[in-house]
């Protein structure tokens, strides 16, 4: 199979708290910074910029103060002029990016690997915007190799990078690492771990990369997102009137077909999925989308097919 | 002696009240009361009132757990009785006006029975919280529900630690029960939990009910977790928590806690164990609320109560 040759990486960015009640990232960025004061610039074969994204919802342990920064990486937001009255998170996330970035120029990190903790059963999913981003999928398929205590997954939004909005979308291969299930604002030892671990793989993989190993292509499975579905609503007030369905909860990624119960009502009916293309449901009952009016995605199942890597030699 | 001088008789409980949102992000108690305000017919009965209630409408809004201070431990006796000034925070004018329309709190008017939904993020199943080893009532009507609920596991935690017990919104009433029903996370609805709930209170209020139309409960003996003492997080000299609950202890509430037991993770792979000298039975294991309240779990012991029968007393 042919290779590409790809340039090495120079520097990964490691965010927590982008989400300041999402503890895991919070607590891994805080352990490798003691790392840091401990050993060096040697507590890592490759340079590693650690970033604590949200550092006033963190101290509060809050999503967010004003807005959600995950939403505020988009070219509008991040050019917008700024005074004291605006939204915090939009001001954090204009310094973030003279931080990282600038995005999309030539001077933006390499990588950053932003740190997400969800209430959705998902295990490690990987989510980047696109599905030929041959680093990142290397990446992914690497970790699946290496972690095999929970499920490994990689979603792929397919938005094209001039509209994406997150955090990692600032560096030149960025990527969310998203594990679950935890409630916010609960540190849990064995998804922090995971997370650790998914990290590790990360920097193990850059340090080979950029040390020459060939990494073999092939084809590997990925969640491309579909859509969204929200709770059913009493139309007046908007309230929920169902749940998500017991036999729907903690099911992420499972193959939903017609007829399958999506919620049970209060008043005991079950509400059942009608469509006719059996899609994969995701991000299953996740605290932070009831307001964003979302119950769970949908995704569709892909197979890419990934070149064989190595690092472009000068 | 007649078998007659060991039933207690004791007053009839005519007004019942069910609390949701003391904590505006625990959920099941707060889709539960607002679909009773709606609709009521679940919770009526022929021989009691029952009033479903939003403790804590603000922050039932902001799906916060409160908006200056924690609802479930404002029921002071100094707060209850403090002026209304401006500057007072909000929980602390909401406690009051509770304590005004179901309480006041330790009088004869007081309500007869309130229960208090809540949600946990600690692996504790179905558990009823009560404060007095000596309500008799509330250990008959817990026996009653125990077994109804069966198999399904139905735990008793008993706070009655001079130090540890706290003044929780349903003490105004004469008669406090506390239902906590977890793992679900703040702001999430689970309805397997949401169930779990609502079958519980449907079993209470049958048993107020039957309780009130003049059936008499025998002796009985009801198992409780009896509060010990609180753990907190290992922390350094910021007040950060060092340590994570170990994985063998996460998810293990109720289950026996051993000398030398795994405890805690340190951030960095190192184990702290449990060095006490007896077994203990912890709970409210990794509770997201009581970070804050230096809390990682509380100990408590093992231990059978004992209830006298009970029937409605004649007028």
């Amino acid at each position: 199979m042919a290779s590409a040759f790809l340039p090495a990486l120079g520097r990964l960015a490691v965010c927590g708290g982008t989400h300041g009640n999402e503890l895991s990232g919070v607590y891994l960025v805080q352990e490798m910074e003691r790392q840091r004061k401990e050993k060096g610039d040697d507590a890592w074969p490759i340079p590693v910029t650690t970033v604590l994204s949200n550092p006033r919802a963190v101290k509060e342990c809050r999503r967010y103060i004003d807005t959600d920064m995950n939403r505020c990486f988009n070219r509008a937001t991040l050019s917008s002029p700024t005074t004291d009255s605006s939204q915090y998170e939009v001001h954090r996330a204009q310094e973030l990016n003279n931080q990282l970035g600038l995005k999309g120029s030539a001077d933006a990190i390499d990588m950053i690997c932003d740190l997400h903790n969800t209430t959705s059963n998902m295990g490690l999913t990987l989510i980047h915007y696109t599905t030929s981003d041959w680093v990142n999928l290397h990446i992914c398929k690497y970790l699946q190799t290496k972690i095999t205590k929970v499920p490994v997954r990689v979603l792929v939004l397919d938005v094209p990078i001039s509209d994406a909005y997150s955090l990692e979308s600032v560096s030149k291969h960025g990527f969310s690492i998203e594990v679950g299930p935890q409630p916010h604002g609960v540190v849990r030892a064995d998804i922090y771990f995971i997370m650790k671990e998914a990290v590790d793989m990360t920097i193990d993989w850059i340090h080979k990369f950029n040390s020459g190993t060939v990494f073999e292509g092939g084809d590997m499975e990925a969640f491309k997102f579909i859509k969204s579905i929200d709770y059913p609503r009493n139309p007046e007030t908007l309230t929920l009137t169902a749940a998500i369905h017991p036999q729907l909860q903690d099911r992420d990624f499972c193959l939903l077909k017609r007829g399958d119960p999506l919620f049970l009502s209060f008043s005991g009916e079950t509400v059942k999925y009608e469509e006719e293309e059996p899609l994969h449901p995701f991000f299953i009952n996740e605290c932070a989308y009831y307001e964003k009016g979302i119950a769970f995605h949908l995704a569709k199942k892909l197979t890419l097919t990934i070149p064989t890597v190595q690092v472009q030699k000068h | 002696m007649s078998s007659r001088a060991n039933i207690s008789c004791l007053q009839e409980a005519k007004r019942v009240a069910i609390f949701g949102g003391t904590h505006g992000n625990e959920m099941s108690g707060i889709m539960l009361v607002n679909m009773w305000i709606e609709n009521a017919a679940e919770i009526e009965r022929n021989r009691l009132v029952t009033k479903p209630f939003i403790s804590n409408p603000r922050a039932v809004e902001k799906c916060t757990r409160y908006i200056n201070t924690d609802l479930n431990r404002a029921f002071t006796s100094e707060n209850l009785s403090a002026p209304d000034v401006e500057g007072l925070p909000y929980e602390v004018r909401r406690a009051k006006e509770i304590n005004q329309m179901f309480g006041p709190k330790g009088s004869s008017d007081a309500y007869d029975v309130i229960f208090d939904l809540h949600n946990t993020t600690s692996n504790m199943g179905s558990t009823l919280i009560l404060e007095s080893s000596t309500d008799l009532f509330n250990l008959q009507m817990v026996h009653y529900i125990k077994k109804a609920m069966a198999p399904h596991t139905c735990s008793v935690l008993l706070n009655e630690h001079p130090q540890l017990k706290y003044s929780t919104t349903r003490s105004v009433a004469k008669h406090p029960i506390g239902l906590e029903v977890g793992p679900q996370p703040q702001g999430v609805l689970r309805s397997n939990v949401f169930e779990s709930m609502r079958t519980i209170l449907k079993h209470a209020l049958d048993f107020i009910e039957l309780f009130n139309s003049g059936v008499e409960f025998p002796p009985c003996t009801v198992e409780v977790f009896r509060v010990q003492e609180r753990m907190d997080y290992p922390r350094d000299t910021n007040g950060n928590i060092t340590a994570m609950v170990h994985p063998h202890l996460q998810d293990c509430d109720w289950e026996p806690l051993n000398q030398g037991d795994p405890m805690f993770l340190t951030f960095d792979g190192r184990t702290i164990l449990y060095e006490g000298a007896s077994t203990v039975y912890p709970t409210f294991i990794n509770e997201a609320a009581y970070y804050e309240k230096q809390q990682a779990f509380m100990t408590t012991c093992r231990e059978i109560l004992a209830a006298n029968a009970i029937r409605k007393a004649f007028k």
